[in-house]
């Protein structure tokens, strides 16, 4: 008990909590920027592999052989990459950016096949009413399609992201200053592995549960307000 | 000059003939029935003029200009002037009743919002649904969301009216109100195509019938004459069927 | 633009690299079939658990899916000593590892239990079927259905997990890669050729298992 107070005292010490919160200020940080840019791109990529004709084949095979080959490379091994691919050509770039570049493009990967799920989950019928009426492809887009996929998205979209958190954590491999990374200096110098990564986790998991919580709670908002009329919510 | 002319119109569904050479014409004004058994391919007949299943061969023509369905500005001229109500309705389920019908006015055509809704207004409640304007599809009957796909497709002021099936998807009691909308159109004088199962009504409001079965047509004629006194032995079969039931 | 890719170099090491990438292969199904078999376990005591290990086999899951893997294994290899228990970098990856699939497999399961619905067990049991019978042919290809997919996906997102062992210096298919890109100085190209190689690992793992799901189970899993 004394043990466990002593590490305590000094987990939460004064001058470590600056470093502490700044470690989980990244972690957020990370997590959010680098799904919510990754969520942007995914969205253009989904429409590119959805695009009709011969014009846009050679971008569509891009983008399936983007998603493909991304979903299927260690989240480490493509920081790696991008961390060798970004450092063979520009000196001193910044660790937080190379991360974010990372995060962006395996959370593009996951998200755009989300998205296209969400995309390929509105009737065919809905296009064909569109169409008739002489909506182009981006009007039909815009007015139809993303409306009415949105609540088909967005749960399993906010739940990748709230998995990230944790995901987050490889990045400490590179040298980014989050909390694991924090995790490990604290051990180095001299602290308990038992007690920090026992507390580290607990951080971890104060981060992410409410979320969890929070992404099943939308879930079920979003099911229960599609069966009595779509989106009334989100206009 | 006729008001709609279809020649040898053909298509198909991948590998699938649908239509083999159908040939037909509506003038200014006229009410024409397309009936058949399912498969027959009547509606496919009603997708092939608006281009969303291309056809393969033939030609359709509009006041005598033919529409070119390789090239998207001639289809989609077509399109401003044909307007077409489907089976399912069809209706932006995202959208309110209001939203539904101006969408395609005020967004595609670019028309002035203040005298589209002032339109909309006017034609929903003409098929009696004026106290809907923000209700959700979903929120509807099935009579009601038919009507507001005709309330739509009216206010995008076309010249023809296609309508594929419209109260097939209908509770029985509820088809009458659909079929009323329509009448009332008819008395208006537009140009209307309409597959239909409905015999009774079909008699009644068609100067003329088409039969149509294995993508072509079989006989075609006066609605009275075609459905009551039919010619060919296919004719006398189908309408022998449908009859009894 | 002064970088020279020198893939040579770097593909001479691939005999070095397929080995690894059996300990990859290793780390992952004896992960995936410890997992499995916790994942069972937690699953019957969530649902036949009672009130004292219900409440305990939730919390476990809820506390390994909401944090990470990492410092699961963190806490396994830097944590332990503290208390006499030393583990070797292999076992605590893999203890580590099968202690969180454990957790995601658990939900995973419980789906399947869940899917079996009592009207179709009546069904069989007035058939005459006998007990074995109805766990033959009416839950297992129940549950088969409902999880096989499921599972399929976990053990291809598990195989690109057990990657992490190389930050504890497990010589895997990205450790072994590492540490020969610090002898050649290749990283780009090193971990250029891992990709790839975790690429073909893992399209032909789905591919074999969307073959043994359809076969053995008649389940058409999806590999794209």
């Amino acid at each position: 008990m004394e043990w466990f107070l002593g590490q305590l005292a000094r987990f939460y010490a004064p001058e470590n909590l600056g470093l502490l919160w700044q470690s989980i200020g990244m972690t957020i940080a990370l997590t959010f920027i680098g799904v919510g840019v990754g969520f942007v791109l995914a969205i253009v990529v989904a429409i590119v592999r959805q695009s009709p004709g011969w014009g846009m084949l050679p971008f569509r095979i891009a983008a399936i052989g983007f998603v493909e080959i991304f979903r299927r490379i260690p989240f480490l091994v493509v920081t790696y990459l991008v961390l060798f691919l970004i450092a063979a050509f520009v000196k001193g770039a910044s660790l937080f950016l190379i991360a974010i570049v990372a995060i962006c493009i395996y959370a593009t990967a996951y998200l755009s096949e989300i998205i296209r799920g969400g995309i390929e989950s509105v009737p065919r019928q809905q296009v064909e009413a569109a169409t008739v009426m002489n909506f182009t492809r981006w009007q039909t887009l815009w007015h139809v399609i993303f409306p009415q996929s949105i609540p088909v998205i967005l749960p399993p979209a906010v739940a990748f992201m709230i998995a990230f958190i944790k995901d987050t954590s490889l990045v400490s491999q590179i040298g980014v200053f989050e909390l694991s990374f924090r995790g490990k200096e604290l051990v180095n110098q001299g602290m308990s592995g038992l007690f920090v990564f026992g507390m580290i986790a607990v951080i971890y998991f104060c981060l992410s549960y409410p979320l969890t919580r929070f992404g099943r709670w939308l879930e079920i908002r979003l099911a229960t307000s599609r069966s009595q009329g779509p989106e009334r919510q989100l206009r | 000059m006729q008001h709609l002319e279809v020649r040898d119109l053909s298509a198909s569904y991948g590998s699938l003939a649908v239509l083999a050479g159908v040939d037909f014409s509506l003038a200014r004004g006229e009410i024409v029935c397309l009936v058949g058994p399912s498969g027959s391919g009547k509606s496919t007949v009603l997708r092939a003029l608006v281009g969303l299943t291309p056809p393969t061969g033939g030609s359709v023509a509009i006041d005598g200009k033919a529409i070119d369905y390789r090239s998207k500005a001639s289809v989609r001229a077509a399109r401003d002037r044909m307007a077409i109500v489907f089976q399912q309705y069809n209706l932006f389920q995202n959208m309110d009743v209001l939203r539904n019908v101006t969408i395609a006015p005020v967004e595609i055509k670019g028309r002035p919002r203040g005298e589209v809704e002032a339109d909309a207004r006017r034609i929903l409640g003409n098929v009696g649904l004026a106290d809907k304007l923000h209700a959700y599809p979903d929120q509807l009957s099935g009579g009601q969301q038919q009507r507001v796909a005709i309330a739509r497709a009216l206010c995008l002021k076309p010249e023809i009216l296609l309508l594929d099936e419209v109260t097939s998807a209908l509770d029985p009691e509820l088809v009458n109100e659909v079929l009323d909308s329509i009448r009332a159109l008819a008395m208006e004088g537009m140009t209307m195509l309409i597959v239909s199962h409905e015999m009774a009504f079909v008699k009644e409001i068609a100067s003329r019938v088409i039969l149509m079965d294995h993508g072509v047509v079989v006989e075609e004629g006066p609605a009275r004459e075609l459905v009551d006194a039919p010619r060919t032995e296919r004719a006398r079969e189908f309408f022998g069927k449908i009859l009894r039931h | 633009m002064n970088y020279t890719f020198q893939f040579g170099v770097a593909l001479d090491r691939l005999p070095d690299l397929l080995q690894g990438a059996i300990l990859t292969l290793e780390l992952g199904l004896l992960g995936f079939w410890g997992g499995a078999l916790l994942g069972l376990l937690l699953a019957s005591l969530k649902t036949y658990g009672g009130p004292l290990l219900r409440p305990l086999a939730n919390a476990y899951v809820t506390f390994f899916t909401n944090t990470p893997a990492l410092i699961q294994i963190y806490f396994i290899f830097w944590g332990l000593p503290d208390v006499g228990i030393v583990l070797s970098a292999f076992n605590s990856v893999l203890i580590g590892l099968t202690l969180n699939t454990g957790a995601y497999l658990c939900e995973i399961m419980r789906a399947g239990f869940l899917s079996v619905r009592r009207p179709e067990l009546e069904a069989a049991e007035t058939l005459g079927f006998s007990r074995w019978q109805q766990i033959w042919h009416v839950i297992v290809p129940h549950i088969a259905k409902t999880i096989y997919p499921a599972l399929a996906n976990y053990a291809v997102v598990l195989m690109l997990g057990t990657s992490m062992a190389m930050i504890f210096g497990v010589e895997e298919l990205s450790g072994r890669a590492y540490n020969i890109a610090s002898e050649n100085y290749r990283h780009l190209e090193m971990f250029a050729i891992v990709a790839g190689i975790y690429v073909v690992l893992t399209l032909g793992a789905s591919l074999l298992l969307a073959l043994v799901g359809r076969v053995a189970f008649r389940v058409k899993a999806k590999v794209f």
